[in-house]
């Protein structure tokens, strides 16, 4: 990216945690870093797409809201993911669709109502000098973003120069609900067929709920325990949505700030498509595991892909 | 005991990921074969490739599951595997680093314990620590934390029942028959033998580790006047 740098928006309050993210650190595992990036892609490459930014734009995660801004310069912005009052300069405007923004207005994201996390993309992507490639966040490396920690009150976020867009948004059908219960497909995998009919029968006949140990890094279930032969296993390295048992049995099931590597059985991984959704889910939320083969989910991908790059968008003036 | 001819083994791991396991237990070998196997499939897939998280006996490969599928990738691992064996990579020895390590009572709070659970000295446990070579298995748990392999069964020590809140940078630590340099100050469970004053992770520099999975790392004891001189510090642990 050549363009030049300008100044987006002041922080006035940063909220709970706010978070710079890209699509992702790729390719540094070898060095033990995590991917970092959005915990709901979908939400993710909505905001960027609604504004005609390249897909790997750094957008803000924002969970649970509470992030109030000052407009630094004229730009365009949107915010899609969690359900949320969204106001600027006092009026309450659209998630899911692109908006004129003026210097010196102020943007107040509110708290989430549905689902626990938005993103806030500006046209032309915010600027912040990439580490290793990456503009992503991991607050446990200290790395990306700003210093590699949460916004904090005052900063100063920068973006890239671009030309304005048409302004465009989703039709309400198009709208994820973020329903609190959720079907999450498994790609059965790693140590899948080690797993007894019993414990399999268990794991995919029962619901299992969202505890309070839920973030970035993964999301513990509880439930019926799931038992696995053997404790005993060397270190791995552990795919998106690695669905890990630990001793006691409950399910942790790993997002993008998971550790590279780990030695506990897995029982296979769930689809992205589902992990964007349970990223989206509080404690208290509940889940059912459904098997899918690799060539199901493959497919699911591709359909995925063609829908998000064929939905039509709504075209506003204002 | 497990057949040989069961590996390499090849098991999905989730919608754009395939884990290869190249044996039931690491060593040298089949370190060298990973990392064999995991240069060829960088270069047949290119950026395709995702990522690549290469551990003790396994290999996981993640790809762009919308660019190309487990089919095509499944197949470049098996001919990389053909080919490593073939080429005779499994004779190729990764990089030598060698680490100072200041190694006395108070840079390494459990040289005394391990001494005394074995009955040697101190001494013997620093000898018995700096004669070998060790292979680097692994690296994960925390950005640029290797683990190596295998230390001497005479030093070999079990976690701390209680991990430590704080274990500086650069502390030297074996858990059992795995030994370790703390890149940068964390919690941690493994006992302190001495510390290490080169940098191992460092963003700012290119390469940011000095040595990658695959490489070999041996240990030199220093003394204290040169652990300072070198840049280390000392902490209360």
């Amino acid at each position: 990216m050549t363009s030049e740098a300008l100044q987006a928006f002041k922080i006035l309050d940063a909220g709970m945690l706010s978070l710079i993210q890209d699509a992702g650190r790729f390719g540094q595992a070898k060095l033990g870093l995590s991917t970092g990036g959005p915990a709901d892609e979908h939400a993710f490459m909505w905001a960027n797409k609604l504004l005609g930014n390249p897909a790997n734009s750094a957008t803000l995660e924002i969970t649970m809201g509470g992030l109030h801004l000052e407009s630094l310069s004229d730009c365009q912005i949107s915010i899609t993911g969690a359900h949320c009052s969204v106001s600027l300069n006092n009026a309450e405007i659209s998630q899911w669709r692109s908006h004129n923004v003026a210097r010196g207005d102020k943007l107040s994201i509110n708290f989430a109502s549905a689902g626990c996390r938005l993103y806030l993309a500006v046209g032309g992507g915010f600027s912040v000098t990439p580490q290793l490639n990456s503009a992503a966040t991991v607050v446990r490396e200290g790395i990306g973003g700003i210093n590699g920690k949460p916004l904090k009150a005052n900063q100063i976020l920068n973006r890239f120069a671009t030309q304005n867009q048409p302004l465009l948004g989703l039709y309400r059908e198009d709208i994820p609900d973020y329903s609190k219960n959720l079907q999450l497909r498994l790609i059965k995998g790693y140590q899948y067929d080690r797993f007894d009919r019993l414990q399999k029968a268990r794991f995919f006949g029962n619901r299992y709920t969202v505890s309070q140990l839920a973030d970035r890094m993964g999301y513990r279930l509880t439930g019926p325990a799931i038992e696995f032969p053997t404790r005993t296993m060397l270190s791995e390295g552990i795919a998106l949505g690695a669905v890990q048992i630990p001793a006691d049995g409950q399910p942790i099931v790993l997002g993008k700030d998971r550790q590279t590597i780990g030695g506990y059985p897995k029982i296979g991984s769930v689809l992205s498509l589902d992990l964007s959704k349970l990223m989206q889910t509080t404690a208290g939320a509940t889940v059912e595991f459904t098997p899918v083969t690799i060539e199901e989910a493959h497919n699911q991908l591709h359909l995925a892909r063609a829908k998000f790059n064929n939905t039509t968008m709504q075209r506003y003036t204002e | 005991m497990t057949n040989q001819t069961d590996y390499p083994k090849i098991v999905a791991a989730s919608e754009n990921a395939l884990i290869v396991y190249f044996a039931s237990t690491p060593d040298k070998a089949v370190s060298a074969q990973i990392t064999a196997v995991q240069h060829i499939i960088s270069k047949e897939l290119g950026c395709d490739i995702l990522d690549l998280v290469p551990s003790f006996n396994s290999l996981l490969v993640i790809y762009n599951a919308l660019n190309t599928d487990h089919f095509v990738v499944a197949r470049v691992i098996e001919n990389a595997c053909c080919t490593a064996r073939q080429t005779q990579f499994q004779q190729t020895q990764g990089k030598l680093v060698t680490l100072p390590v200041y190694y006395a009572e108070e840079s390494g709070p459990d040289l005394l314990t391990i001494a005394n659970d074995k009955n040697i000295s101190v001494d013997e446990v620093i000898k018995r620590h700096s004669a070998k070579e060790y292979q680097v298995y692994s690296i994960g748990f925390a950005p640029g934390f290797a683990y190596l392999g295998e230390v001497d069964p005479m030093i070999a020590a079990p976690r701390l029942q209680t991990p430590r809140k704080k274990v500086p940078k650069g502390a030297v630590a074996i858990a059992d028959q795995q030994t370790a340099v703390y890149p940068s100050q964390s919690p941690g469970g493994w006992n302190i033998i001495g510390l290490c004053p080169t940098p191992l992770f460092d963003l700012s520099q290119t390469p940011a580790m000095p040595f990658n999975v695959g490489d070999r790392v041996c240990f030199k004891p220093i003394d204290k006047a040169e652990y300072l001189a070198q840049g280390g510090e000392l902490h209360d642990i």
